[in-house]
């Protein structure tokens, strides 16, 4: 698996040979708050790069996951689904929301490093 | 208008608070635990709340100020004993909710806690009704704290003995480091507790005790998660002016002789209604899987008729499942009632659900 690559959007995405896996990260969910509700794409579905993919909902409100990269849902991850607590306590492991087929390698090189994503939180609190 | 703050602003941000703006001031919306662990340790041990944005408004006059005040608020205020206290509104001359409220008959006339969104306007609705030596004061001097959850009479008790004592909905004056602090049993959690109302200066020493005693600092987000799982209103979403006490399925909140012989703003519309019933009406609605369905979602019948909206949804921590209120044409509003929610785009299932959700356990 390659390294985590991260969104402005607050997404992470890895890489393994096509496949890549997406979650949201530890700061978002910090931002969020308790995850009471998350709704994940089927197998099939085709996404855009920035495109809606997937649904978080916290306590306070509800707010769209989106795809950092373009491709095609190969699975949705239905654990998290079910038990939606556990995105607030493994957001960069286990509770990741879907992985795609991707069309652009492109797209997930141009994508932040972890250090880049640190800077970027810093100097964007909100 | 600048954007005030209570007392508390400072200690709360010790605290760890997050603030919103709220109804023109900086409120907290959470601490560092957050929403569902500030809920469950009001459910479970004991929480407070900071609700000094709250109006407390004092009215003094003599018997005619009852009189007054009757033409506006629907509840027996003749027949109410002094220390006791009733949920009620304001009425407009539609018998729309102006505001709802807690009144309690105080030693020199009464004491109303009113929303703090709605504060402004409510005193000129309330003024129009009073006579020139009828005297009122919205005192901005005291500051307001919600003490809620199970343990909330041990841990009073030992501060401000008397508390015990308090049944739900009445109140008192007690003694606190040599100033009087104003008690009621109440709150608006489904939990038992008390209202202190206590002066600016004081607060800090009185939160500082409760925090000794392991007292969380609850913030608006569970504030709203816990009330509304006790089935309770939040003006501005659950009412409005548009929407009156019989819709509003709070028709219990008018005193039973004020139903009979009426003369306050609104009574023909209302008389009208409570014999002939309203055509839409407040339910509790449970969606069926863990979809929450939140403000303005549609509502339709099971053969896909639009049959209402909801006005209040959340996930609700102690019932452990989504939790909403809203109104459905009043065919619809038997519990059990099958009906759908319109989520993004995408209908799901649900049903009409008594109310409260989570039982409460007050103290008569």
């Amino acid at each position: 698996m390659s390294e985590k690559k991260f969104s402005k959007k607050h997404e992470w995405v890895s890489l393994d040979g096509e496949v890549a896996t997406v979650g949201i990260t530890k700061h978002a969910t910090e931002m969020l708050g308790d995850i009471v509700f998350v709704e994940v794409p089927d197998a099939g579905k085709a996404v855009e790069k920035e495109g809606q993919a997937a649904v978080v909902e916290s306590t306070k409100a509800a707010s769209d996951v989106y795809s950092p990269i373009s491709g095609e849902i190969t699975e949705g991850n239905k654990a998290i689904a079910d038990d939606p607590g556990s995105v607030n306590t493994d957001p960069e492991g286990a509770s990741w929301f879907f992985k795609l087929k991707i069309k652009d390698k492109g797209e997930y090189d141009s994508l932040m490093s972890k250090d880049e994503y640190d800077k970027f939180c810093k100097e964007n609190p909100s | 208008m600048e954007v005030q703050k209570t007392a508390l602003y400072n200690y709360h941000k010790n605290l760890g608070a997050k603030f919103v703006p709220f109804a023109g001031y900086e409120m907290p919306i959470q601490y560092k635990d957050g929403i569902v662990k500030e809920h469950i340790s009001t459910r479970t041990h004991a929480g407070f709340f900071d609700v000094s944005h709250m109006g407390q408004f004092f009215l003094e006059g003599d018997e005619t100020l009852i009189e007054s005040l009757e033409k506006i608020i629907p509840a027996d205020l003749k027949n109410l004993k002094i220390n006791h206290s009733k949920y009620s509104f304001l009425l407009n001359n539609e018998g729309g909710i102006i505001d709802d409220l807690i009144i309690t008959r105080t030693e020199k006339g009464f004491c109303i806690i009113l929303n703090a969104a709605c504060k402004e306007n409510d005193i000129k609705q309330i003024s129009q009704f009073l006579k020139k030596h009828h005297k009122h004061l919205l005192n901005n001097d005291l500051s307001l704290i919600a003490l809620q959850g199970p343990k909330s009479v041990e841990i009073l008790e030992k501060l401000i003995p008397g508390v015990a004592n308090l049944k739900f909905m009445t109140g008192n004056n007690f003694e606190y480091k040599g100033e009087n602090l104003y008690v009621t049993r109440s709150g608006y959690t489904g939990e038992d507790g008390f209202e202190i109302s206590i002066s600016n200066t004081k607060v800090e020493k009185l939160i500082d005790y409760l925090i000794s005693n392991e007292v969380k600092p609850i913030g608006l987000g569970a504030r709203d998660t816990l009330r509304l799982e006790a089935g309770l209103c939040l003006y501005g979403h659950d009412l409005n002016e548009k929407i009156n006490p019989v819709e509003a399925n709070l028709k219990w909140a008018i005193a039973k002789k004020r139903k009979e012989v009426g003369g306050f703003n609104g009574w023909e519309k209302i008389k009208n209604l409570l014999a002939n019933g309203s055509e839409k009406i407040r339910v509790g609605i449970k969606p069926d899987g863990k979809v929450i369905a939140r403000e303005n979602t549609k509502i339709f019948s099971s053969d896909n008729n639009e049959i209402g909206f909801v006005t209040s949804g959340t996930f609700g921590p102690s019932v452990n499942a989504p939790v909403a209120m809203g109104y459905v044409k009043s065919e619809f509003s038997k519990i059990g009632t099958f009906i759908q929610l319109e989520v993004r785009g995408k209908k799901y299932g649900g049903k009409i659900s008594e109310l409260p959700f989570y039982k409460k356990s007050y103290v008569k």
